[in-house]
């Protein structure tokens, strides 16, 4: 096969491009739909008073305790033609949104909510009512204030939310396994491609590819504490 | 408060660690033939029938069989590792060979217990017939196991490739990561139908299939091996025996695998 006599040639850099491609648009596209329904429903938490609020908030947080497998069998259900993804795949031909990126993209939000909602809402949480309210004599509307008010002062939050969601999906690995069925171009994200180059012991490449990560991860790790120092010193 | 507390505990230690000691004594020495945890990496295609084998050979042994179940290729990078199995079950014969080769395995244990019948699949009737199946290509996706690592899956390439369908296939295929993913893509209808072991299918009812010629692919000729670093040396022989008794091969071959050596 391929891999055995890949195993000993040189180090080969090109299969690393397609899966980092897909990778990073992965994440960025996962991180854009998470702000979008990210920032209402972190709003909402922060300052609603209803009822249904704790349920809600241990609904977003759910996927930080869940295995991956679990997500990845619900989805996997889900995405198929006899649940409600395979109806959407319909629309368009297809039989299915597993092994699609629409799919990949679908199961990173669910997987990564937690990591872009939690973030927002504190900060929300930690603006107060009083530039609101100062906001709201000042004759701005809700809208208004919403935008001109909270969201400048909620910054930081919004930045880590950004950074984390995006670093949580590249990370991402047994949803995508569960679901991507292995295409190259298409759902073979990096934390596969490392998968199959270890259980093939094609070891310079995973080590490579490994090494990569570590950096990776540890430059966001410092990214965000970086901008957690700032907000503090922002609202000193 | 705290001594007072803690005193009875100490003292219903003291109490049981001689009954404990007495019962793991019994434990290890009171049968006459000590029973043993034989710890077995089965190839994902030979799940069930490992399973009914496991059984009986359980309750005339009285030793305990822990499988686990992969890829063949997995498995393998696995034991060089140091992983602790007793005994691999591969899905192919060039793992245990290479096994062997490398040290890993002990010599003149490895023998075919079975070979593998590759079949194209579908649960739903009229999908899946014959060959024109492949040439015709009206569906979306099919499912195959990794070839990298999982030898069915090497099967599913070279009999597309001997029907000449390989390059127009190409964009039509989902890889499982190991023979059992790729029946539960198929089973979860996310893939209309796929390449999988007979075994897998071997007990169901209906659907479609095609159990392909072996002329269009090398023999799945399945090896067991017993592992160089295995705890448990004189009870995975006894295993493999049981493997060869006219019990255990009509289990293989009710699951629809050709006979071995």
């Amino acid at each position: 096969m391929g891999a055995a006599t890949s195993r000993d040639a040189m180090l080969d850099l090109a299969p690393f491009w397609s899966p980092i491609r897909l990778t990073l648009a992965l994440a960025t596209i996962t991180t854009a739909v998470l702000l979008l329904i990210g920032t209402p429903l972190a709003w909402w938490l922060a300052r609603s008073k209803s009822r249904w609020k704790e349920a809600i908030s241990a609904l977003v947080a759910l996927p930080l305790i869940l295995p991956p497998t679990v997500i990845g069998f619900y989805l996997l259900l889900a995405l198929g033609p006899h649940g409600p993804g395979g109806w959407i795949a319909g629309m368009r031909g297809a039989r299915t949104l597993a092994f699609t990126f629409e799919g990949l993209v679908l199961g990173s939000v669910v997987y990564s909510l937690p990591f872009v909602v939690q973030p927002i809402r504190a900060a929300f949480a930690g603006i107060g009512e009083r530039p609101l309210e100062v906001a709201a004599t000042l004759r701005a509307s809700p809208w208004d204030a919403f935008w001109s008010v909270a969201v400048p002062l909620a910054r930081p939050g919004f930045l880590t939310a950004a950074v984390l969601g995006f670093a949580h999906t590249v990370g991402e690995f047994g949803v995508v396994l569960m679901i991507g069925g292995n295409i190259p171009g298409e759902t073979k994200v990096l934390s596969v491609a490392l998968f199959e180059l270890v259980e093939t012991q094609r070891w310079s490449e995973a080590h490579l590819l490994a090494a990569g990560m570590v950096v990776f991860a540890f430059a966001v790790i410092l990214a965000v504490f970086h901008l957690e120092k700032r907000g503090a010193e922002a609202r000193r | 408060m705290v001594p007072r507390a803690r005193r009875p505990l100490m003292l219903g230690l003291g109490v049981q660690t001689p009954l404990c000691m007495a019962l793991l004594g019994l434990l290890a020495f009171g049968s006459a033939a000590r029973a043993a945890d034989i710890k077995v990496a089965v190839a994902a295609n030979f799940a069930d029938p490992f399973k009914e084998i496991a059984a009986k050979f359980e309750a005339s042994s009285g030793h305990r069989l822990v499988a686990s179940l992969g890829a063949t290729g997995q498995f393998y990078a696995q034991i060089v590792e140091g992983a602790p199995f007793d005994i691999l079950l591969a899905a192919d014969r060039a793992t245990s060979a290479k096994a062997v080769r490398e040290g890993y395995a002990v010599a003149g244990t490895a023998y075919t217990y079975a070979v593998g019948k590759l079949v194209l699949y579908s649960p739903t009737a009229g999908v899946v017939d014959g060959a024109a199946t492949l040439k015709a290509v009206a569906f979306t996706r099919l499912a195959i196991a990794n070839p990298n690592v999982a030898p069915y899956g090497v099967a599913a390439v070279e009999t597309m490739q001997a029907l000449d369908v390989l390059d127009a296939l190409r964009p039509k295929l989902v890889q499982g990561n190991s023979i059992a993913q790729t029946f539960q893509f198929i089973a979860t209808g996310n893939a209309e139908l796929g390449f999988v072991a007979l075994s897998q299918i071997a007990t169901l009812a209906g659907g479609s299939r095609w159990i392909v010629p072996e002329t269009m692919h090398a023999p799945i000729s399945q090896d067991a091996v017993v592992m160089t670093g295995a705890k448990e040396i004189a009870a995975a022989q006894a295993f493999l025996t049981f493997l060869k008794t006219p019990q255990a091969r009509s289990i293989i071959e009710k699951y629809g695998y050709g006979g071995g050596d």
